[in-house]
């Protein structure tokens, strides 16, 4: 409970830390941040009056906090490229972006536990070795091209899905049925093969290790089910592998704008490549905050899931 | 009693073993995935090296009346790209940036992450707690989304693109380094060191840093191939090596639209990528297990 807490308090320093990053890289941009609001030709009046206007005379600390505080109380700021609020417009794509990771992640974690629990319980079998070189596979394979072969594959050459999209009216309407599922199918599966991939090796190196432990012996000669060893070994296996599987949904959260790109899906990534290339400050500064803050907590959730299971787990 | 003199009985011819590292080499040489893995990437280097000797026509010549072609035409062997040039040459020229890229902040992140991890596991402390924390403010980023949020606000080119790869993999790094000197300073053989006088620069560089170094490097063997992906993934969004220079990530990026007219052309790139990470992997896979590290 008392390291819980621990963790817990030691999560805010790092949180300011993170927004402090997220405010601070807008500063080392080049050139100047209020090129893409000045028409080319403004008057050093109303240069000054939107440097005013937006902050940027004051002193850098005085501009972070007051930023900051704007963000606590969930005012991120004005899209510079739409004119809409930032934080609309990223929990719009949060939500989409959550969407197609939580089928990535369904279908990733499912068959890598299945891969990495084969691999590990018939060890240097062919069922092992064909494991193994999938998850190898998986951990290698540049994911934007893969997104592209599939695409090549199964919209060019057979014309099963969609290449582009989210849906046939856009993303603003979304619902479980097939005409909108068939445009998640792609990449979906292309999202999972890397944390597949991950999860597979980790999970197979796990297995292997306790199998290889004196007191599945001791059950086993106690006369224990295979079926009962099993649960012991998952036991065994779920905190790392929990620990595992967070960092990998964080890492599909946060890296999701490579696949979104491939195929135009609507959501976070989607929205910091617009941000970048339109140079829209505030919607860059408010998308990274968002997904960083995500993924912090993210992980104090894995930490705290991790001790429940492993009550060995001290951390000093 | 009578004192005889016998002659000694031959004394066993005493044989050096073979030291650790003669051994972890003899066991990758048997590893035969891992030297298939280690051949090709040769071949990579070399063609990288010689391309420009290695080509069969001028990467940069465009010609709009030559695009698009399929593999197995006539001069273009792998076809040509959206702008006419010969897919073969660019390819072989584009692996000099993409392997640059890929191996470049590896290597940068592991000497200084490894300065700054093994400062921080020996001297513990204060200077371990700053070191540590300010590491954990850059770990709580995934790294794409700092890969990209840097490379976005420095904006496209090679230079930014290798810095903010280096301060992906500089945090990972002191992590790992960190962790095992801690453990390593733990050990008897530090304190008798210390004990017996020897000034902590010599016990660094006398005890932790070869027990150290070996799990440290093996560690940045494993994210070489993750580099590559990401580095290219830069240049896949147009954030990295700009055009019209060659490079495998880019290339993905301009042909992107051809995938309709053209698939196979357009996935020639992506396939020199998932090459060379996968060897990269494999390779990194039997050091390992030579070196007998469990993960």
């Amino acid at each position: 409970m008392f390291y819980l807490l621990r963790r817990f308090i030691y999560a805010i320093p790092i949180l300011l830390g993170v927004a402090l990053l997220c405010f601070s890289l807008v500063h080392i941009a080049p050139g100047d941040p209020l090129v893409s609001v000045l028409p080319p030709d403004a008057s050093e009046d109303l240069r000054r009056q939107l440097t005013a206007l937006y902050g940027f005379d004051k002193p850098f600390l005085e501009q972070f906090l007051h930023w900051l505080t704007r963000a606590l109380h969930g005012d991120l700021g004005t899209s510079i490229a739409t004119n809409r609020p930032v934080m609309s417009e990223v929990m719009t794509a949060v939500i989409n972006s959550v969407r197609l990771a939580a089928v990535a992640t369904l279908i990733g974690f499912t068959f890598g536990c299945l891969f990495g629990f084969v691999a590990g319980y018939f060890r240097d079998s062919a069922a092992d070795r064909t494991a193994s070189f999938l998850s190898v596979f998986g951990v290698s394979m540049p994911h934007y091209w893969l997104g592209m072969v599939l695409v090549i594959v199964f919209s060019v050459f057979l014309g099963w899905l969609p290449a582009t999209g989210a849906g046939p009216g856009g993303s603003g309407d979304w619902a479980w049925d097939w005409e909108h599922i068939q445009y998640m199918v792609l990449p979906a599966v292309t999202m999972s093969v890397i944390p597949m991939g991950i999860v597979a090796r980790t999970i197979r190196a796990l297995v292997a290790e306790i199998l290889s432990n004196e007191f599945i012996v001791g059950l086993k000669a106690r006369g224990l089910s295979e079926l009962a060893v099993f649960r012991h070994v998952l036991k065994n296996v779920a905190p790392t592998a929990l620990s595992v599987m967070g960092l990998q949904l964080g890492y599909l959260l946060g890296g999701s704008i490579l696949i979104e790109t491939v195929f135009s899906w609507p959501g976070t990534g989607f929205l910091l490549n617009s941000a970048i290339f339109q140079r829209d400050f505030p919607l860059l500064q408010g998308t990274i905050l968002v997904l960083a803050v995500f993924f912090v907590l993210l992980n104090l959730l894995v930490d705290a899931l991790q001790t429940l299971f492993d009550p060995r787990i001290q951390r000093n | 009693m009578e004192m005889t003199l016998t002659k000694p009985a031959a004394l066993p011819v005493v044989q050096r073993s073979p030291g650790y590292w003669t051994t972890v080499g003899r066991r990758l040489l048997r590893n035969k995935l891992a030297m298939l893995a280690a051949l090709i990437l040769l071949a990579l280097v070399l063609m990288a090296i010689f391309a420009p000797v290695l080509m069969p026509a001028d990467p940069y010549a465009a010609s709009i009346l030559k695009r698009l072609k399929p593999v197995g035409t006539e001069h273009y062997l792998l076809g040509t790209d959206e702008l006419g040039r010969d897919m073969l040459s660019r390819l072989m020229l584009g692996a000099r940036l993409s392997l640059f890229m890929g191996i470049t902040p590896v290597l940068i992140a592991f000497a200084v992450g490894s300065a700054l991890g093994i400062v921080a596991g020996y001297a513990g402390g204060w200077t371990n707690t700053v070191i540590m924390r300010l590491v954990d403010i850059l770990y709580a980023f995934p790294s794409v989304l700092l890969a990209i949020a840097l490379s976005g606000t420095l904006g496209a080119g090679v230079g930014n693109a290798l810095l903010s790869l280096t301060i992906v993999f500089v945090p990972q790094i002191v992590r790992v380094a960190e962790s095992v000197t801690t453990q390593v300073r733990n050990r008897e053989f530090v304190d008798a060191a210390r004990a017996s006088g020897a000034s902590s620069l010599t016990i660094v560089r006398a005890h932790v840093l070869n027990n150290v170094l070996g799990p440290i490097f093996v560690y940045a063997t494993s994210l070489i191939s993750v580099s590559m992906i990401l580095a290219s993934g830069l240049s896949f969004l147009g954030l990295g090596v700009k055009p019209p220079e060659p490079e495998w990530g880019l290339m993905l990026n301009t042909l992107r639209t051809a995938i309709y007219t053209q698939p196979w052309v357009a996935a020639l790139p992506g396939a020199m990528i998932f090459l060379t990470s996968i060897s990269f992997n494999l390779l990194a896979d039997g050091i390992r297990s030579a070196m007998e590290i469990k993960d």
